[in-house]
């Protein structure tokens, strides 16, 4: 068997979102090898490498970060985070402060949605797009204060971001900051998180998309009700130097360590997009279906090009679908109806919930609606599928919560 | 769940590729997945068999295994033809990582170069090349 050592035969795919935006075409092979892709310097440890080694974990090159990609086996983790709690290290996510009097209409210039609606201690999703609607990065935004904002940018789009938020913010009373350094970011998700971090941490957590200032570790700390799974939970932006302590605080109130794999199948079976695969520059929100978080009203960068895609439609349209049968899709297979191409996935695993294949893909917009019939490709095998609608897995937890 | 412990079974013929042959008689094999192969993939959660009678060229390719985030294929440790697929995989791939030797047999094969198995590593120097992986 080629194993998942070389590089070739095996596609360890995490989703190419975590590689550079001017190397977004290659995939992640195998376990700790990226093709393509040099670093000029080592990978970045997290605050938590020490604790993630101890556990066992698999360790692969993402996004110049040496992160965890499972520790005992991708499906038992996807299972605790739909079950109980999992705990994801992901302080490879980027931080970036806004702050002044110009914050507000800073961001209502660059983020595609109405960043006017968010109240103190609100967090809202939003797109980051360039002049011609195509997406550059996706995004929470959390309101700390009354123009004090923070930005949770992902790790590959991070400093391209910055530069991006610089260059645009001359003209405007406001202050960029690079304040990644500041935190490390740990994702608690499951229906069981809350209660958990509430009584091992001691913290009050705010709502559901609302952010709010905490104590963690005896450090000021952001505890936001948001997350990446579909579950209930928390992401914790916590001191780095306290992050070895409270993991393990988690790890012994019975929160299972979680890696990047399965993070990845979770985000997939909510239908979360990942940028780099199902969100790239080249793509506007209309045709991602992320109209929802577009205001074009508010006059962002992008605006223009967003409502005309509104008005006028999309020639293709980011769709969930399933296998019917037997096979795996994966990232770039091509999408078949009536034997002709009309689509391309851009994301595609196995779903630990649902048992089958399952994926999204970019088809012809016709095409794009629940029930539809299609076949994927997968590595020369055409495999039975149908669009589905979104969620693929809706979670107990989270409908109890909306 | 994932067999605890590495091993590797003395009665084997191994690849560098990480696949076992059992040989039967004078020109037929079974063949599989080392415990090594299964374990650095992870638990399997799809098996793509071979078409009975496909024609198998050692050293080539002859089938896929996947887990939840990878794909990998499967290298013929010896030449012939696929006489009989393990269909029970089908419902139970897990059976690869439980079993690796046993359940988790992939494919039996009528030789057809009984001779290159002479190439083949033997228990203890498959060993000692995973101690250089």
């Amino acid at each position: 068997m080629v194993l998942p050592s070389s590089v070739g035969c095996l596609q360890l795919n995490l989703g190419a979102g975590a590689v550079p935006s001017h190397r977004r075409n290659h995939r992640i092979f195998g376990a700790g090898h990226r093709e393509g892709v040099r670093h000029s310097l080592a990978p970045v440890r997290t605050p938590l490498y020490e604790q993630h080694v101890a556990a066992g974990a698999k360790l692969v090159d993402f996004a110049g970060w040496e992160m965890p990609v499972q520790y005992e086996g991708v499906r038992e983790e996807h299972v605790a985070v739909r079950t109980h709690a999992g705990v994801f290290d992901v302080s490879h996510m980027g931080e970036v402060e806004v702050e002044g009097p110009g914050a507000l209409t800073f961001l209502q210039r660059v983020l595609s949605n109405d960043v006017a609606a968010i109240g103190p201690g609100g967090a809202q999703y939003s797109c980051l797009c360039n002049e011609e609607g195509g997406v550059l990065d996706d995004l929470f935004a959390y309101r700390l204060g009354g123009d004090r904002y923070l930005l949770v940018t992902n790790s590959a789009n991070h400093a391209a971001d910055l530069a991006w938020l610089g260059r645009w913010s001359r003209g405007f009373d406001v202050a960029v900051r690079d304040v990644a350094d500041r935190y490390a970011m740990l994702a608690v998700q499951g229906p069981h998180a809350r209660a958990i971090v509430r009584a091992t941490l001691g913290v009050e957590l705010p709502p559901r998309m609302h952010a709010g200032a905490v104590r963690i570790g005896g450090r000021p700390a952001i505890a936001c009700g948001t997350g990446y799974t579909g579950e209930d939970g928390v992401e914790l932006l916590i001191d780095p130097e306290v992050a070895p302590p409270v993991w393990a605080e988690l790890l012994d109130a019975g929160v299972v360590p979680c890696g990047l794999a399965a993070r990845d199948t979770l985000r997939l079976e909510a239908c979360f997009h990942l940028h780099g695969n199902d969100l790239t520059p080249e793509r506007n929100p209309i045709e991602a279906g992320l109209g929802w978080c577009c205001v074009e009203s508010t006059g962002f960068l992008g605006a223009e090009a967003v409502a005309r895609a509104r008005a006028e439609g999309t020639a293709e349209r980011l769709a969930p679908f399933r296998i019917e049968g037997q096979g795996i899709p994966r990232q770039g297979n091509p999408v078949l109806a009536g034997g002709e191409q009309v689509g391309v996935v851009t994301s595609g695993s196995f779903s630990p919930s649902l048992e089958v294949g399952i994926g999204m893909a970019y088809l012809r917009s016709d095409l794009a609606e629940p029930g539809t019939e299609v076949e994927i490709d997968v590595r020369g095998k055409r495999r039975a599928a149908r669009v589905a609608s979104k969620p693929l897995y809706e979670s107990p937890s989270s409908r109890k919560e909306k | 769940m994932i067999l605890a412990d590495a091993s590797y079974p003395d009665e084997l013929l191994y690849h560098d590729q990480h696949d076992w042959a059992r040989l039967e008689g004078d020109d037929h094999a079974v063949f599989g997945v080392t415990w090594y192969a299964q374990d650095s993939l992870g638990e399997v959660v799809f098996y793509d068999p071979p078409e009975v009678g496909a024609a198998i060229d050692k050293d080539s390719s002859y089938a896929e295994v996947e887990s939840v985030k990878a794909v990998s294929d499967v290298i013929a440790p010896l030449s012939g033809e696929i006489v009989e697929v393990n269909d029970a995989l089908a419902d139970a791939p897990e059976q690869i990582n439980e079993d690796p030797y046993g359940e988790g047999w992939l494919v039996r094969v009528k030789l057809s170069s009984p001779a290159e198995a002479e190439a083949l590593l033997g228990a203890e120097e498959y060993r000692k090349l995973l101690e250089n992986e």
